[in-house]
């Protein structure tokens, strides 16, 4: 059925005129659950099924969307995006130029072992309600919160150049939290990472694997430990991230950037602009020599939220270096920006949260390539230095450079050994100088696959999962501690 | 041209020249008719023989966007929504499914889910009987023109808005979006509510090779937003910031205008949960009844509020309440759902979420009383300091303390001897909220504010001294 609405809308479009059209059906389905403090929070499922209608007409682009799947509905939905392009041709300096790109009809499932809608839900809300009170009954945790989520994506991409593609996609996460309020501070700890925890293309053996109920009560622990822990001192410091802070840092301060939408100022009205103007590309040195950075979304790269078989424009996952030995190398592209600077080919990074979004870039699996330290062996050669984990806070300017992170929680490196507990640590700095400073990267032992689930971008805002690979990294000279100076 | 926003906002003769521009219209076309949404929703309840007790919600949209950059349209799109979403009740037990498959089958498959996760979980111990019918204030948030609007309309206000832009030599990106929204909530207790609405936004950057400006606009009618008005607003702001300086962080005297006022106190809102306090994770915790911010701060949630949107009923279909939270300075009541109310023994005041949630409830509609003090008047009398357009990546460092980080973006500026006098570099701020409300010296006129961070809430410009930019960033 899927095959038979894209071929109504593609050929409602070119009747009217359009000189291009893709259509992209989708079937989604979700589920959400979550507990707080020892009961079932939020229990929920959605399914959501339409079409999206992406045309060029007058030279330019119209796009529109419906859940109304008739023949008369769909018609009317591809009818309404070509006159949404004529209107658009009232503005235009130019017909819209896109990379050539090849037909294909392919089929592309990212593989996985259970499928998380078939695991029974009294299981899943069992394992939530065995972390969360493993974390509740630590004294001094006054909040303890858990959830799963899934996400089943079925789509089917038709153009008109003959594309047919067909794609499955299942993804995963879940995480624990808990909280701790004292005097005047609130406390958390969170695994196996922040902000809903760690999220992959993959099956219900993801969650499995994170072991929520056997790390509750270490991180519930640690929540109510910090409000005796030290203040993260102020000042200019050597630093070591874990990999899912390093993940976010990476997201922020490369993925961000290599934007090329928001290099040529797409987005810069609401997500900014980019300080890595197209004049940089194979001169900066972004990174010290040991950085290696690339965008892949191919299934080889790991099971990321930017894994896929084919973007939402029918270009194949391809892996892009954006960093290479600390060079500048690489944009995220998609087929109307690559020929702006040159490039012959999409870069293959069009995605859309929904059948009624327009594709847009987005981020694939940005990730630092692993080096070649073992994790004890970084700790024992790093004389003075603070470790941090587990994000809590993250901002940076609209154009990529001026950054601040805090993290959860902070640890004292001292003479080679990890010694006392820190709160509040964070740190600052301009993107390239940090990068610059970073003079050691851990071994793929230590090397994660990060999912970061909520990446907002667009308008009308569309959120977006994104994949970052990266091991616990040291940084020389960072400033520490501004979010929490008193001035 | 003064880089200081004007809050006037009136019909402008471009804008009634554009609605003339013919083409198919979204919103009118597309939205279905209470009376389709209340025979839909009569079938679900009909469908659900088995729950002990059903709830239905149906939310249809009907929206449209035009976007711009570099002076011309790139992306234009439109969308038609529905969503039908179920709550069953079995034995103490409720859970929520939705779907957008309107067809029997998708029915009765939604309602089946719905009953199936609701059995898969212990009781719930504080789960409440749906509410019977309720009597709700009069809201009327609905205007045909600008559910009328058309993408060729939205199509020649920005071409007029990138005309003017490339005149003055400078690069315009935004975007100009209409629609409209309905929701109806119907129970097997009886209750049913009913809500449409039509919404208009436009916000533009101008861009100049060091420099940018910055205006929005968001409002349930188009004749109160003005593209050109802001378009020359922004267009302002970047002619004044160019050549930006850079000057050094530190506690500065700040005039924020309404948007970056009302990113910054968007992050209260939730605080002001039963839930948020009973789960002692919200900055007024052991604060309620303490002076913790200044004599001239006054805040209300009020639904009914003139410059405010939204239904007058909440996710369980309970009458919203007009509540005072802030008395001069002093956190004075909470906003409620049913349960929490329960829990917390007070009253409910229609302000829950729909459920089953964990997060309880929140105030939505945030109404500040504001002062007489024009921006203008704030710049005339200060000194030295800092005229902030807008805020930008606000993120919550310290929940108690209320400490927020962000940028500044968009239009920076210098103020000396009463004048403003250049534009400047963008700083990182890290600002308690509670600090901040109890350092604010003037207050502007409450106004409909949009920004980026916080959905539109009614908020004044604030004149606040000691404000904290900890760094500067390059541009």
């Amino acid at each position: 059925m899927m095959e038979q609405w894209a071929d109504w809308a593609l050929n409602t479009a070119e009747s009217r005129g359009a000189t291009f059209a893709d259509a992209r059906v989708m079937d989604v389905r979700l589920r959400d659950l979550s507990t707080k403090q020892g009961r079932v929070g939020t229990l929920a499922e959605s399914e959501s099924l339409g079409i999206g209608v992406r045309v060029i007409a007058n030279g330019s682009w119209g796009f529109s969307a419906t859940d109304r799947m008739t023949r008369e509905g769909i018609a009317a939905c591809a009818a309404h995006a070509v006159a949404v392009a004529r209107a658009s041709a009232l503005a235009k300096r130019g017909d819209v130029v896109m990379a050539p790109e090849a037909a294909y009809r392919d089929t592309w499932q990212n593989p996985f072992v259970k499928d998380p809608f078939q695991i029974p839900l009294d299981r899943q809300i069992e394992l939530l309600l065995a972390a969360d009170f493993e974390m509740s009954r630590v004294p001094g945790v006054t909040l303890s919160e858990t959830s799963m989520q899934f996400r089943r994506i079925e789509q089917w991409y038709a153009s008109t150049i003959g594309s047919r593609i067909h794609q499955i996609k299942m993804q995963s996460g879940a995480g624990i939290v808990a909280m701790s309020f004292a005097g005047n501070e609130i406390q958390k700890r969170s695994y196996p990472a922040s902000f809903g925890g760690q999220h992959q293309l993959a099956g219900y053996e993801l969650v499995e694997s994170f072991d929520l109920v056997g790390n509750a009560q270490r991180i519930a622990e640690e929540s109510v430990a910090l409000h005796k822990a030290a203040q993260c001192p102020e000042g200019e410091r050597t630093i070591i991230l874990e990999s899912s802070q390093l993940g976010l840092q990476i997201h922020e301060s490369v993925g961000h950037p290599i934007e090329l939408d928001r290099v040529l100022g797409m987005e810069a009205n609401f997500a900014g602009m980019s300080f890595l103007t197209t004049e940089k590309l194979g001169k900066l040195r972004y990174a010290s020599d040991i950085v290696n950075v690339v965008a892949d979304a191919r299934l080889e790269h790991g099971p990321g939220l930017g894994t896929f078989g084919y973007d939402d424009e029918g270009v194949p996952a391809q892996c892009t270096d954006i960093i290479k030995d600390g060079l500048f190398t690489g944009y995220l592209s998609n087929r109307e920006t690559a020929p702006v600077i040159g490039l012959d080919r999409s870069g293959g990074t069009m995605r859309a949260e929904s059948w009624n979004r327009l594709p847009i870039i987005r981020m694939t699996n940005i990730s630092l390539l692993p080096g070649a330290w073992r994790y004890d062996d970084l700790i024992a050669d790093t004389d003075d230095a603070i470790l941090m984990e587990t994000n809590r806070s993250w901002s940076i300017d609209d154009r990529r450079y001026h950054f601040q992170f805090s993290t959860e929680i902070g640890w004292e490196i001292k003479g080679g050994k990890k010694t006392r507990m820190l709160k509040h640590p964070s740190y600052s700095g301009i993107t390239t100088e940090f990068w610059n400073s970073c003079d050691a990267i851990c071994s793929r032992d230590y090397w994660t696959l990060w999912g970061t689930p909520n990446c907002g971008k667009g308008q009308p805002q569309q959120v977006m999962g994104t994949g970052h690979g990266a091991a616990p990294s040291r940084f020389r000279n960072i400033r520490v501690g501004m979010a929490f100076a008193k001035g | 041209m003064s880089p200081v926003r004007k809050s006037a906002k009136s019909p402008h003769a471009a804008h009634r020249a554009a609605r003339r521009v013919k083409g198919p219209a979204v919103a009118e076309a597309h939205l279905p008719s209470e009376a389709e949404m209340r025979r839909l929703a009569e079938r679900v309840l009909r469908l659900s023989q088995e729950a002990d007790e059903t709830e239905v919600e149906i939310l249809a949209g009907a929206d449209a966007l035009t976007r711009f950059a570099n002076n011309v349209i790139h992306q234009n799109v439109a969308e038609r929504t529905i969503a039908v979403s179920v709550r069953t009740v079995f034995d103490g037990r409720t859970a929520r499914a939705t779907t957008n498959k309107t067809d029997e089958d998708g029915l009765r498959r939604v309602i089946a889910a719905s009953g199936e996760l609701a059995r898969s979980q212990p009781k719930d111990p504080d789960l409440l009987p749906m509410p019977r019918a309720q009597k709700y204030s009069k809201v009327d948030r609905y205007f045909d023109d600008t559910a009328s609007a058309t993408p060729a309309y939205r199509a020649k206000a920005v071409a007029d808005v990138c005309a003017l832009t490339a005149k003055n030599r400078q690069t315009a990106a935004g975007i100009f979006a209409t629609g409209a929204s309905a929701m109806l909530l119907a129970n097997s207790a009886g209750l049913r509510a009913a809500y449409r609405q039509t919404h208009a936004e436009f916000s533009i950057t101008i861009l100049e090779p060091d420099s940018s400006g910055w205006g929005k606009a968001g409002d349930p009618d188009l004749r109160h937003v003005n593209p050109l008005e802001l378009a020359a607003e922004a267009s302002g702001k970047a002619e004044h910031s160019r050549r930006p300086r850079e000057v050094e962080p530190g506690r500065w005297t700040v005039i924020l205008e309404p948007a970056a006022v009302l990113d910054l106190v968007g992050f209260l809102f939730y605080d002001f949960a039963g839930t948020a306090v009973l789960d002692q994770r919200s900055c007024f915790n052991n604060r309620m009844g303490k002076k913790v911010m200044g004599e001239n701060i006054t805040l209300h949630d009020d639904v009914t509020h003139p410059l405010q949107s939204g239904p007058a009923f909440d996710g369980e279909g309970f009458p919203r309440q007009k509540v005072l939270l802030v008395d001069r300075g002093v956190p004075r009541n909470l906003v409620y759902s049913r349960a929490t109310a329960k829990k917390m023994k007070a009253r409910p005041t229609g302000h829950g979420f729909p459920l089953p949630n964990q997060d309880g409830e929140a105030p939505v509609n945030l109404v500040f009383a504001g002062g007489k003090t024009s921006v203008e008047e704030m710049v005339a009398s200060t000194g030295r300091g800092i005229l902030v357009t807008r805020l930008w990546y606000i993120r919550e460092v310290d929940p108690y303390e209320k400490v927020l980080t962000g940028m500044t973006r968009d239009g920076t500026f210098l103020v000396e001897g009463g004048r403003v006098v250049a534009g400047l570099r963008n700083f990182r701020f890290n600002q308690g909220l509670l600090e901040m409300l109890s350092n604010v010296e003037q207050l502007g006129p409450a106004v409909r504010a949009a920004g980026e961070e916080s959905f539109e809430m009614v908020v004044p410009s604030m004149k606040v001294n000691g404000f904290h930019f900890t760094e500067v960033t390059k541009f």
